[in-house]
């Protein structure tokens, strides 16, 4: 159970990591490999969306590995982060509309929230439970 | 909810370890069930059930909460 675990673990972290690298091929490219070129772009972008889903069905393989209450901690800091990233992303959507704040709202400080959130409901989550 | 499976668990000379083998869950899981910290799906209550030898309702006790 445990090699099994550190498997598909393993195998997340390897699709994690070569979907990070293809994103930011994806972003950097266009500047400092191919000039703008709108093709590789497309190719790039189509390349980086396909590695993401197969980041996401190795998330989901690695969750039906889980145990009971593993699952549990899981689904509840999931579900608290969705419900965290909507209200909290478009409030601070509402906010940049109406420039009450300077900056514009980026995707990419949602993300970071979103990551930040996560980790925290899940490390909250364990204590509670292990 | 309450139970008696730290007692069932060390009466049959179990490690945690290897109760959660024989289940098929995590050893931090038998922690918190023992703990009462997490109340167990019922296939998990029934397979404790047929290890222990002893009926659900021998080890497990609902309390309605008022």
């Amino acid at each position: 159970m445990r090699k099994e675990r550190q498997k598909r673990t393993l195998q997340l972290a390897l699709w994690t990591w070569t979907w990070v690298a293809t994103l930011a091929i994806a972003t950097f490219g266009p500047i400092f490999f191919w000039d703008g070129n709108s093709t590789w772009t497309a190719l790039a972008i189509g390349f980086n969306l396909l590695i993401g889903i197969l980041m996401i069905l190795a998330n989901r393989k690695l969750f039906n590995h889980y145990d009971e209450l593993e699952r549990k901690i899981h689904l509840e800091a999931m579900g608290l982060t969705l419900g965290a990233v909507v209200v909290v992303g478009l409030s601070y959507s509402l906010l940049g509309q109406s420039n009450i704040i300077s900056s514009k709202a980026e995707i990419s400080q949602l993300i970071l929230f979103l990551g930040v959130f996560h980790i925290i409901v899940l490390g909250i989550n364990r204590k509670r439970y292990l | 909810m309450k139970n008696k499976v730290l007692e069932l668990r060390k009466s049959k000379g179990l490690t945690q370890e290897q109760l959660a083998d024989i289940i098929g869950v995590s050893r931090q899981t038998i922690n918190a069930i023992e703990k009462e910290k997490f109340d167990p799906s019922l296939p998990t209550a029934f397979k404790m059930a047929k290890l222990f030898q002893v009926p659900i309702e021998g080890f497990f006790f609902y309390e309605e909460v008022k």
